[in-house]
C-alpha cells in the first residue's frame, strides 16, 4: 500500500524520532511510505484559538496535497482529530466541504492504522521496561481511540504495561491553553505525571508527542526521574545494534 | 482583559497554588467517580439512557414554545398564579411584589440557582426582608457571606472542623467533628425559620408540562418543608427545565441522581401541582410559579449551541472537569461553574465579556463524555471562541497567525525558522523565564522542547 504520512509541525521539528520509527515500521510492513514535505501543519493552533479563517488557509493547502492519497497516516491523535473530525466543520458551508469529507474518510491516528486498517499486533519491538500509557484526550474522545496503542503494546517483549489511575486525564497541554492559563495547565500536568509516578513506571508512552512534551517539560523542570517516549518509537525498539 | 478575565486569570492563580485546596476538591470528587460509576453500571444500558434523555430534552426544547403554553395553562387550572419575566430584574420585581402583596416579612428559601443567577437574596435583604437558606450546604455559604462553590455541592470547599467553627463563631454552639450533629445544629435553627416563615422560595428542577406540576429532587426534606409550611409558595424556574411528559420523569430522576451525586435515587423527588385545593387539610394558601428567561432564549435561537438548555444541573461536568479540579468553584466568578458555566455564561451574559471561560479549556472533552443530555460542551467552547474573534479579534493574535499561516504554506521558509530556532535556543538560556523571554508563560513552569539536531524533514532527506 501506498501510505502518505502527515508529519505534524511539533514532530518535525522536535520528536523527528516518532516520525522516523513510523516510517521504519510501515516499511518493514512492506508499504511504501509518500512524505509531502511541503505540508507542514495541519492548522490546528489556529483552529483552536478561534482564528478559523487563518486555519483554512493551512488546511485549504492540506486538502489539496491530500487529495489523491489512498490513505493518510497521522502520528498524532490531536492532529489525526483535527482533519478527521474538524475539517469538516472547518469547511462546512465552503467549496471545501466535499475534499474534507473525503479527506476524513481515508486519515487514520497511527496506531489505529496498524490495528485496524492493517490488522497487526506484534511488531517484533523489544522494550524491556516498566511503562504506563497515557491517553491523549484528542485521541481517545474524538476518535475513540483506546485499545488500539495497548494492543500493540501488549506484543513488545519485556514490556510491562502499568496502568495509572489517571490514564484518561488531560495533561493540561491544550496547545495555546498552556500559555493563555500556564498556572491550570501547569497543575493539570502535575497531576498526570503525579499519576503515572505511583505506578513505578519508567516511561509513559503515549500516541501524542503533544501530550508528551508537556508532561516531560514539567518532569525535566521539577527534576523526576520519569521519562517520556511515543508509542512508535517503543514499537521501532529492538535489540539492534543502531537502535 | 475585561474585569470578569483578570479576576478569573489572578483567582486561577492563586487557587492553583493551593495545594490544601486542590487536594480537598479531588478527593472530594474521585469518591463522587467511584459511587458514580457504581450507579451508572446498575443501569441496564447507560450510553442508550443518555440518548433517550437527550431526544426527550431536544424535544422539549426545540417546541418549548408549546410546552410552555400547556405547562402554564395546567398549572393555572388548579389555581396557580403563572408569571413571565423577561430578565432577572423583572423577576426580581415580580417575586418581591408577591411578598409585599402578602406583608410578609421572613423567608425561607431551599435550594435556587436561578435566585443565584437573578441574585435574589441580596434584593430581598435590600427591599427589608429577611431570608434564609434551608438546604444545609447553601446554609453554610450563607453564613459565610459566599456564593456556592458548586451548583450541587454548595459547600464541597469546607472541611468539617470549617464548618464547626463557623457554626460556634455564628450560632454559638460548642465545636464537634461529627457530620450528624452539624446536620442536627443547623436543623434546630432551621425548624423554627419553617415554622415562621411567610413565604417559601424553592427552584425546580423539572416542569412537567403535561400535567402542570414541578418536581423538585432534594436529600435533606427541606424543600419539602419550604414548600409546604409558609402560606405562599413561590418557585423560580428557568424556562428550559420543561419536561413535555410526567413519564419521562421515571428516566430523569435516577439520572439526575446518578450523574449528580452518584446516588440510586435522590432522597426525596416530590411534585407540586398548585395551591391546597378545597378539601384538602395542608400545603400553600397560594403557589406561584415564576418563568425565567434572562436571555435563554437567545441561546434558543443559537442553532449549534441549543442544546445547551438540555441541561439538568447535574454537575456531572464539573465534577470531572481537570479544570474545576484545580481551581474549584468560586474562581469562575460566575453563577454556574464549570464546563457548563463556561458555555452558558457567555450567553446569559455577554460573549466579549465571559470569553475567556471558553479560552480556559484545555477542551479534553471529559465534560461531554459524561454529560447525561449528550450537550456538546467542549465543541461549544470552541464555537464560542470562534464567536468571540469573528466578531473581536485580539490585535495582535491576527496577525501572528496570518504570519503563522504563511510559514506553514512555504515549507522552505519553515526549515528556516527551524534552524533559526536551533540557533536561538543556544542563546535562550540567557534570558529563560525572565521578563524578556517570548516564551514566559511556558518556560515558567516548564522546560522548552528543543529543535532535534536533525529535524524530520533533514533525516527524510539523508534517505534518499
Ligand atoms: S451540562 Fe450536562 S453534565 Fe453538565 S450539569 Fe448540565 S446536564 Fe450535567
Amino acid at each position: 500500500m501506498k501510505i502518505t504520512l502527515f508529519i505534524p509541525c511539533f514532530i518535525d521539528a522536535c520528536f523527528p524520532k516518532a516520525g522516523a520509527s513510523a516510517v521504519e515500521i510501515l516499511e518493514r510492513l512492506g508499504h511504501t511510505i509518500d512524505y509531502p514535505k511541503e505540508l507542514t501543519c495541519c492548522g490546528q493552533p489556529a483552529f483552536n484559538s478561534g482564528y478559523w479563517e487563518e486555519s483554512r488557509t493551512t488546511a485549504i493547502k492540506v486538502l489539496e496535497r491530500l487529495k489523491d492519497t489512498e490513505v493518510v497516516v497521522i502520528v498524532s491523535g490531536s492532529c489525526g482529530a483535527m482533519i478527521k473530525n474538524f475539517y469538516p466543520e472547518l469547511f462546512a458551508g465552503t467549496e471545501y466541504e466535499e475534499a474534507a469529507r473525503s479527506l476524513s474518510a481515508k486519515v487514520y491516528e497511527f496506531s489505529d492504522f496498524l490495528v485496524t486498517k492493517l490488522g497487526v499486533g506484534d511488531l517484533g519491538a523489544q522494550f524491556p521496561h516498566k511503562v504506563t500509557f497515557h491517553d491523549g484526550c484528542h485521541g481517545l474522545r474524538e476518535l475513540g481511540i483506546k485499545q488500539q496503542p495497548r494492543k500493540l503494546l501488549a506484543h513488545v517483549r519485556g514490556l510491562e504495561l502499568v496502568e495509572m489511575g489517571e490514564a484518561e486525564s488531560c495533561c493540561g497541554f491544550g496547545g495555546t491553553f498552556s500559555a493563555k492559563f500556564p498556572m491550570i495547565s501547569t497543575a493539570m500536568g502535575e497531576n498526570k505525571y503525579g499519576s503515572a509516578l505511583e505506578t513505578g513506571a519508567e516511561y509513559i508512552v503515549s500516541n501524542d508527542s503533544s501530550c508528551l512534551m508537556h508532561i516531560q517539560g514539567l518532569l525535566d523542570r521539577q527534576g523526576k526521574p520519569l521519562r517520556t517516549i511515543h508509542l512508535a518509537e517503543v514499537l521501532n525498539h529492538r535489540q539492534l545494534p543502531h537502535s | 482583559m475585561t474585569p470578569a478575565a483578570s479576576q478569573f486569570k489572578k483567582n486561577a492563580t492563586a487557587l492553583t497554588a493551593d495545594l490544601r485546596h486542590r487536594a480537598l476538591i479531588r478527593t472530594a470528587l474521585k469518591k463522587y467517580e467511584v459511587v458514580r460509576d457504581d450507579k451508572v453500571s446498575r443501569f441496564q444500558n447507560w450510553q442508550s439512557a443518555r440518548q433517550s434523555a437527550a431526544e426527550i430534552k431536544w424535544d422539549a426544547v426545540n417546541h418549548l414554545d408549546t410546552h410552555l403554553v400547556e405547562f402554564a395553562r395546567n398549572l393555572e387550572a388548579r389555581g396557580t398564579q403563572v408569571h413571565w419575566a423577561s430578565n432577572a430584574a423583572q423577576a426580581r420585581e415580580i417575586i418581591i411584589g408577591i411578598i409585599q402583596e402578602r406583608k410578609a416579612h421572613s423567608i425561607i428559601k431551599s435550594k435556587v440557582m436561578t435566585g443565584e443567577e437573578i441574585h435574589l437574596n441580596d434584593a430581598l435583604e435590600k427591599a427589608g426582608f429577611e431570608v434564609v437558606e434551608s438546604d444545609l450546604g447553601e446554609y453554610i455559604v450563607q453564613l459565610r457571606h459566599e456564593a456556592p462553590y458548586h451548583f450541587v455541592f454548595p459547600a464541597m470547599h469546607l472541611t468539617r472542623g470549617e464548618i464547626s467553627d463557623l457554626f460556634s463563631k455564628e450560632l454559638g454552639t460548642a465545636p464537634t467533628d461529627s457530620p450528624e450533629e452539624l446536620t442536627m445544629i443547623a436543623r434546630r435553627v432551621l425548624r423554627d425559620k419553617y415554622i415562621t416563615a411567610d413565604i417559601g422560595i424553592s427552584g425546580a428542577n423539572f416542569g412537567i408540562a403535561e400535567t402542570g406540576m414541578i418536581s423538585i429532587t432534594e436529600n435533606e426534606g427541606n424543600a419539602r418543608l419550604t414548600c409546604a409550611l409558609p402560606k405562599v409558595h413561590i418557585a423560580l424556574m428557568g424556562i428550559e427545565k420543561i419536561l413535555p411528559k410526567l413519564e419521562d420523569l421515571a428516566l430523569f430522576l435516577p439520572m439526575l441522581a446518578t450523574a449528580g451525586a452518584g446516588q440510586v435515587m435522590t432522597g426525596y423527588n416530590t411534585m407540586y401541582g398548585g395551591p391546597r385545593q378545597p378539601g384538602e387539610a395542608d400545603g400553600p394558601e397560594a403557589f406561584h410559579v415564576v418563568l425565567l428567561d434572562n436571555n435563554r432564549t437567545q441561546l434558543l435561537a443559537d442553532a449549534e449551541q441549543r442544546d445547551a438548555l438540555h441541561c439538568i444541573r447535574c454537575g456531572g461536568c464539573l465534577n470531572v472537569c481537570p479544570i474545576y479540579k484545580n481551581i474549584g468553584g468560586h474562581a469562575y466568578g460566575a453563577t454556574y461553574q464549570g464546563p457548563i458555566g463556561a458555555v452558558i455564561t457567555p450567553h446569559l451574559r455577554g460573549l466579549q465579556q465571559w470569553k475567556h471561560l471558553s479560552f480556559a479549556s484545555s477542551l479534553c472533552g471529559a465534560c461531554t463524555q459524561t454529560c447525561p443530555v449528550k450537550i456538546d460542551l467542549h465543541h461549544h467552547l470552541l464555537q464560542s471562541r470562534r464567536n468571540a474573534i469573528a466578531q473581536k479579534p485580539v490585535w495582535w493574535e491576527k496577525p501572528l497567525f496570518q504570519a503563522l499561516a504563511f510559514l506553514f504554506n512555504h515549507a522552505g521558509l519553515f526549515s528556516l525558522g527551524m534552524k533559526l530556532g536551533r540557533i536561538g535556543q543556544v542563546f535562550h538560556p540567557l534570558i529563560k523565564n525572565t521578563g524578556i523571554d517570548p516564551v514566559r508563560a511556558w518556560t515558567r513552569s516548564r522546560e522548552l522542547p528543543k529543535v532535534a539536531p536533525q529535524t524530520f524533514r533533514e533525516w527524510w532527506q539523508t534517505r534518499k
